[in-house]
């Protein structure tokens, strides 16, 4: 590679964030090159640090030239470039001031997660509308990809509309378990945390007071496979008919907080379900439900008898 | 990091779940699961169960020991409940027979003094359920059972394998006894009044 390659390559990388000319990189890289016989790699690294300083980036902002334009569903690598075509699919209030903005993106093959932050200074994405983000990085947590917008990406609205593929599961079985964890809870009230407090301590934040919350972690079991299944406060209080306040009132009456997940047990435990939602992780997470009533013995019959 | 996948809970009638008295392990870790054999051949560590609970007794001496049975369209469930399954012990002391219930547990077995095995649930959870929850169990343990039978035959079915060597019990057995669960289903719905809005 040429001198001027190289020079053309850095200067599309900062062109974004720094005024710069392709003649001045090159006249930098030239002067180390030519002047003071350094290998060309080295000089372009040096010339990269200098600009990175200037611009106030991490390497890691950088990109690496162009991307792969990849579907959300592939998404299965951390720390990867990569361009996408989606839509907003959704957008969630951000838990923490240095977020400006969380949702979902979705393409054909599902949705991912994704975040961008404040110091990125980014122009808002719209719900609903479809854009070509170029240069996100992929990151995960649990096993679980996520994108994260930074400020060397781009951003096109696009006149076409993507569609947004359902990666929603739907499972049913018996509730065989409602697992620790589950009932009248306390999360940290840390902005941007939400963990459940166990014994009053979040294991991020230490001791605090908790804001209450209703969510039940059961397992459906339909005798061939299990699902963990995670029920939020709405769908708690669906599944149950117990809400956040008739909960809180069970707990003060009886100065316990175990009694609220001993009387959602009572009435759900041991019958059947179909729910329908995301999965995150092993768990599905319940946006619909319904209980399941009695079966049809006939058509098993007639199979019965067939054999 | 991986979690340790939580064993299914397998649906077998009484009848079935009564004769499966052979148990083993698949590996040699003192912790590793137990899991009975049964005759339709599938390993079996939980099993859910939903019936009717016909009579309680505490049978304990020193402390409180509970069993229930649990009766199906094929024959009798038998769950013990001590001080180690405090929760259950409480259901089976409160509950008033003849209710529906629905029992998560574990398959135990125990040698009589005549020789014989006898096959229990240890329960995890014992709850009140409904009739539709107890027919929708019915369907679904007689659908179990059926894939079981249908596969039985097949050359990589190792616990069919394993049941020819340990029992002398036929399939054709449990496929009959299926065909009667479902037909006192039917014959159920066909006396029941009509409760259509």
């Amino acid at each position: 590679m040429t001198v001027q390659q190289h020079a053309r390559e850095i200067y599309e990388q900062f062109s974004d964030q720094l005024d710069v000319t392709v003649e001045e990189v090159e006249e930098r890289l030239d002067t180390l090159v030519n002047e003071y016989s350094i290998p060309a790699d080295e000089a372009r690294r040096s010339v990269v640090s200098n600009y990175l300083d200037e611009a106030d980036m991490d390497r890691d902002d950088l990109s690496g030239g162009s991307n792969e334009t990849v579907q959300v569903g592939d998404i299965d690598a951390d720390e990867e470039w990569i361009d996408l075509r989606v839509a907003v699919a959704d957008l969630w209030e951000p838990q923490s001031e240095s977020i400006s903005q969380v949702g979902l993106l979705g393409d054909e093959s599902g949705t991912t997660k994704f975040v961008a932050f404040e110091t990125s200074d980014l122009p808002e994405l719209t719900e609903g509308e479809s854009y070509a983000l170029g240069n996100v990085v992929t990151d995960e947590y649990e096993g679980d990809y996520s994108v994260k917008l930074n400020r060397t990406t781009s951003i096109t609205e696009l006149d076409e509309e993507i569609e947004v593929g359902d990666d929603s599961t739907t499972v049913e079985g018996a509730l065989v378990d409602i697992q620790s964890g589950s009932g009248l809870i306390k999360r940290c009230p840390e902005e941007g945390c939400t963990r459940v407090l166990q014994n009053g301590r979040c294991s991020e934040h230490g001791e605090g007071d908790g804001e209450f919350d209703l969510r039940i972690k059961g397992v459906l079991d339909d005798g061939g496979d299990v699902h963990e299944v995670i029920f939020d406060q709405e769908a708690t209080e669906d599944l149950t008919g117990i809400g956040l306040d008739e909960a809180k009132q069970m707990a003060m009456d009886a100065l316990d907080t175990t009694v609220v997940a001993d009387e959602m047990a009572e009435g759900v435990l041991g019958r059947y379900y179909r729910v329908t939602g995301p999965t995150l992780g092993r768990y599905v997470l319940v946006n619909e439900m319904e209980s399941l009533g009695g079966a049809d013995a006939e058509s098993t019959l007639i199979r019965a008898r067939s054999i | 990091m991986s979690v340790p996948t939580r064993e299914v809970a397998r649906r077998v009638f009484a009848e079935e779940f009564n004769d499966a008295g052979y148990t083993f392990k698949e590996s040699d870790d003192e912790r590793a699961p137990v899991y009975a054999l049964l005759p339709t051949g599938a390993h079996a560590n939980r099993v859910f169960v939903v019936g009717t609970l016909t009579e309680t007794e505490d049978i304990g001496e020193d402390s409180e020991y509970w069993r229930g049975r649990i009766v199906d369209p094929t024959g009798t469930f038998f769950t013990y409940a001590g001080q180690y399954q405090p929760e259950a012990a409480n259901a089976l002391r409160d509950l008033e027979p003849p209710a529906y219930v629905s029992v998560v547990g574990k398959p135990r077995t125990f040698e009589t003094d005549d020789g014989g095995v006898n096959v229990s649930v240890r329960p995890e959870s014992i709850s009140v359920v409904d009739a539709d929850t107890r027919d929708r169990w019915v369907v679904e343990t007689a659908e179990r059972t059926l894939d079981r039978i249908e596969t039985f035959e097949d050359d990589d079915n190792e616990y069919a394998a394993m049941a020819r060597d340990h029992y002398d019990l036929p399939v054709e057995t449990y496929e009959e006894s299926v065909v009667e669960a479902l037909r006192s289903l039917e014959e159920e719905e066909a006396d029941a009044p009509e409760t259509e809005a």
